[in-house]
């Protein structure tokens, strides 16, 4: 086992998230089972105060996966001089079998706390909370996700083993294991950029449209998850290399090191909120016709869906200025 | 303007010491006029008064202000109205230590975010209406029994209040004080506000600003000779 | 905008309010800060000596040979080196002496390593600062100076009496606090060792992505030999810093768990008039979320100031104080230790680490006494 400091942080953080996910899971059943709006009995009176509870451990647990998304992959980053030919995060994930399932679980998770958040945002504008039952459900589903996520990280890095000098015979590491993770989603370049440069106009313009008619937010949702993984390949196979400079670099994870000015950080952020934004006008479409939230929930569309454009605009630029004045000109097809 | 229907509050229902605090109240409270709500303590006075105010919530029966049904509202929504329809003052004055006069009457706005200029504005135009415009950045605890009462009304009008809630008022003051109290509660009932006191001082319910007075005992209402 | 007025309202009261209730809340920031001040030391320790073994093996020969014989280190025939020479890639092959040798009199573990400008000097020695700061003379334990004389024992119970000449600089104390530099007929005398060996190979290679191959090749030729490549050696530092450390923060989580406690403690057990305040903003129209954002800027307050002032605090105490606490620890078990200076290291991962372990605890036990406490209900002060 590897008593490094950065791993107990982890383990503590995300055991604690988990915990509060599993608490706020409890409350929420018992509050499913005995609502009742119209009763005005101290249990109902209770259970309405539990609903801030909720929404407080929710909130910072969202807040919490966030920081855990990055300390993880930055973990990972320090931990990578340990074994042979890890040169950076991807190498170190790649180490056992844990590693990169564990990073898309923890991903998936913060797009699943940011999306309940916005549900909860919802009914919370409602005058006899409609979705209650709903949103606790959803809670249900999130809930075991980060238990699942909890135990993969802690997997992966109890099992996690340096290679280091051992006392007895000569012991040799083959120097070349496998980095290139990323080779594997570094599609060829024209390819990418065919896909990404056609998605990316239809989510703004479908965003667009729901911004100004607050109509087809299915579509916009499904655009802005599809966007969401189109622009990680695209920043992977060729975005990434104008930051770098080396046609030949395409790590994800670079990017968030200081040489190249957390530019990282900018990126993702502006990912992960178009994606929540633009995928939670979709998620609350379905109850438009609920009476209480019908003046509620357009509006709260048109602005989810001005958010999730500007995200997708501001990530255009940042990767749009990389790549025109970088100093590495690639032959554009 | 307030209207109560079959009204009951139980605290700690089914458990030993549940207690009924007040039952089968119909009441209805009307605008501009000023009510006193008479009774001794333990008479559940308080109690109705928190839930006319919007403070807490019965356990059955339905409340109605200015026609729009309060009782299954939940909290922040009922707040917000209640912070625009209700100043509350206590019995004892309640003011926060260590703050002044001025930060005192200015919290009730501090969560709508208004800009502090003219909130500031607003504060001291009432601290000056009742003459503690030169008390305004002393320190709570230095102000006179009467300059507390004065501030202590002040932030209850924040908001621009259309209905004043007092609760034994004049418990802890004097005579003199006292009608003070009332006449202020004359000024503001003369503008136009609704008041609502419970009070078991002679001093209030027999004060001819009251227009109309209800009994409670044991938790319900009294039928009186004049009035409902 | 209005929800940064409100904010900046709330903040003012919280900060006015945490100012009335000095005594509890300086007792918490100061057992937090504490608790910071630890484990801010420890990491930054870790990474800093982690550091300077980085620099310091920068220095290190890319590849050293050594003989096993029954899987303890032996010397290694010079005529290896010939056989080594003619693998493709390497640029050169030397012979390297050196050994340890134990000075009952101080005793002390001394590292001896024959230097070739020493050859033609026989009789004089260079040596490290700690082996001079913690030497037995024929005085008595002493500083040694120039022309002070070590007396050696031989392997063939004879005394040779070296005079030390000059002393290594002590910017290198870390890897030369206990080291001899001695003239190699000098060395085979002490040790009695004859001149067809020496205790290791150092390799210099033209292409460093080769090492692995040629290490291959070398246990072929010889299967008695281990190969050790400086990346290994950097791996292995790292991670014996990286336990030490961590190690070092298992037995501070004690500390921990009582700060979190302790925090626990005090978000649970409001005073009464910390009660009543709260419900005076609920009677006059605060919201319970607005009651929890108070709370939210408390912890904040608490947790930044706890935060910045325990970072400072460790960062004097690692570098202008070298760590004193905790460097005996993670230094490891010596007689001789290097006096040097660490330098400065820190980054936003270290802060990163230290929140999750601090903050995120202290947040997390808050969260459910906050709550209870901004559920008061809004006539509890009628009723009080």
């Amino acid at each position: 086992m590897m008593f490094h400091p950065g791993i107990f942080a982890l383990l503590l953080g995300s055991g604690l998230t988990a915990a509060m996910l599993c608490y706020s899971a409890y409350e929420g059943l018992r509050i499913i089972g005995s609502w009742d709006i119209d009763c005005g009995s101290e249990q109902q009176l209770e259970l309405e105060r539990k609903t801030y509870l909720i929404s407080t451990l929710m909130s910072y647990a969202m807040g919490f996966q966030l920081l855990s998304l990055f300390l993880f992959i930055y973990t990972a980053d320090t931990l990578s001089p340990l074994f042979i030919g890890a040169m950076c995060a991807a190498g170190s994930l790649k180490v056992n079998g844990f590693g990169y399932p564990t990073l898309m679980i923890k991903i998936g998770s913060c797009l699943l706390a940011g999306l309940w958040l916005i549900v909860n945002s919802t009914d919370n504008k409602a005058h006899d909370y409609p979705l209650i039952r709903i949103k606790y459900w959803l809670l249900l589903l999130i809930a075991p996700l980060l238990i699942v996520e909890t135990t993969l990280q802690g997997v992966y890095l109890l099992s996690l083993r340096p290679n280091i000098i051992t006392s007895c015979c000569a012991v040799l590491f083959s120097a070349d294991a496998d980095t290139a993770m990323s080779d594997l989603l570094a599609l060829p370049h024209w390819l990418a950029q065919a896909i990404f440069f056609v998605s990316a106009p239809m989510t703004l313009a479908t965003g667009l449209y729901v911004y100004l008619k607050a109509k087809g937010a299915i579509l916009f949702a499904v655009a802005t998850l599809c966007h969401f993984v189109i622009s990680i390949v695209a920043l992977i196979s060729f975005i990434s290399i104008y930051f770098y400079e080396l046609p030949t670099h395409h790590c994800p994870f670079c990017l968030l090191h200081q040489e190249y000015g957390y530019i990282g950080y900018f990126l993702y952020a502006a990912i992960l909120v178009g994606a929540i934004s633009g995928m939670g006008t979709g998620i609350i479409n379905p109850f438009r016709s609920i009476a209480s939230l019908h003046q509620v929930i357009p509006p709260m569309q048109k602005k989810l869906a001005m958010i999730s454009m500007s995200a997708t605009l501001v990530f255009m630029l940042i990767a749009g200025y990389a790549v025109l004045f970088s100093n590495l000109s690639m032959a554009m097809e | 303007m307030i209207h109560l229907d079959n009204i009951r509050k139980v605290f700690n229902a089914g458990k030993p010491n549940e207690f009924v605090a007040i039952d089968a109240v119909h009441l209805t409270i009307d605008a501009q006029r000023a009510t006193a709500l008479k009774g001794p303590s333990g008479s559940g006075k308080t109690t109705l008064l928190s839930i006319l105010g919007c403070m807490a919530r019965p356990t059955s029966g339905r409340i109605t202000l200015k026609n729009r049904e309060m009782s299954s509202l939940p909290e922040r929504f009922l707040t917000e109205i209640r912070r625009e329809t209700f100043g509350v003052i206590f019995q004892q004055f309640n003011l926060i230590k260590g703050l002044t006069p001025l930060e005192n009457v200015m919290i009730p706005a501090y969560p709508k975010g208004e800009n502090f200029a003219s909130l500031k504005k607003r504060a001291m135009e009432l601290l000056d209406m009742l003459n503690l415009a030169d008390k305004a950045q002393a320190k709570v605890e230095w102000l006179s029994g009467g300059e507390a009462q004065r501030t202590a009304i002040a932030r209850a009008l924040i908001n621009n209040p259309t209905i004043i809630i007092a609760d034994e008022p004049t418990a802890h003051l004097d005579s003199r004080l006292s009608l003070e109290f009332m006449e202020i509660m004359r000024r503001l009932k003369e503008e136009g506000k609704t008041i609502l006191i419970a009070s078991h001082d002679p001093l209030v319910y027999e004060s001819n600003v009251i227009d109309r007075i209800v009994e409670m005992r044991d938790g319900k209402l009294v039928v009186h000779g004049d009035g409902r | 905008m209005r929800a940064i007025a409100k904010q900046r309202y709330i903040l003012d009261l919280v900060l006015s309010s945490m100012a009335r209730r000095k005594g509890k809340n300086i007792a918490l920031v100061l057992v937090y800060t504490f608790v910071l001040f630890l484990l801010a030391s420890v990491l930054f320790s870790v990474e800093s000596l982690k550091r300077e073994a980085k620099l310091i093996l920068q220095d290190a020969p890319e590849m050293t040979v050594q003989r096993l014989t029954a899987g303890r280190q032996d010397l290694i025939p010079t005529d290896f080196i010939a056989s080594i020479s003619t693998i493709r890639g390497v640029q050169s092959v030397e012979g390297r002496l050196w050994g340890y040798y134990y000075d009952a009199l101080s005793g002390a573990n001394f590292t001896l390593m024959v230097n070739t400008a020493l050859n033609d000097k026989m009789g004089e020695i260079v040596i490290g600062t700690g082996v001079a700061r913690r030497s037995n003379t024929d005085s008595g334990l002493r500083t040694l100076g120039k022309n002070d004389i070590i007396p050696f024992k031989t392997a063939d119970s004879s005394v040779l009496p070296l005079t030390v000449k000059g002393f290594l600089p002590s910017t290198s104390e870390l890897v030369t606090a206990d080291l001899i530099l001695v003239s190699e007929s000098d060395f085979r005398r002490i040790f009695a060792i004859g001149k067809d060996l020496v205790t290791d190979l150092v390799l210099k290679v033209k292409n460093g992505k080769e090492l692995g191959t040629i290490a291959g090749k070398i246990t072929q030729i010889h299967p008695d030999t281990r190969p050790i490549v400086r990346e290994d050696i950097l791996r292995t530092y790292e991670a014996i810093f990286d336990w030490r450390g961590g190690v070092t923060m298992m037995v501070l989580s004690g500390v921990l768990f009582a700060f979190v406690i302790l925090a626990w403690d005090k978000a649970t057990g409001l005073s009464a008039e910390e009660k009543r305040e709260i419900g005076i903003l609920k009677a006059v129209g605060w919201e319970t979320s607005d009651i929890l954002l108070m709370k939210f800027w408390e912890g904040a307050a608490i947790s930044l100031s706890a935060f910045f002032l325990g970072i400072l605090l460790a960062y004097c105490h690692i570098f202008l104080a070298s760590s004193i606490l905790f460097a005996p620890i993670l230094k490891g078990w010596s007689v001789l230790y290097p006096h040097f200076r660490l330098t400065p290291y820190i980054n936003g991962y270290q802060i990163a680490t230290l929140f999750f372990l601090t903050v995120i605890p202290y947040t997390v036990v808050t969260i459910v006494p906050s709550w209870r406490s901004a559920t008061i209900d809004p006539d509890s002060v009628m009723r009080m």
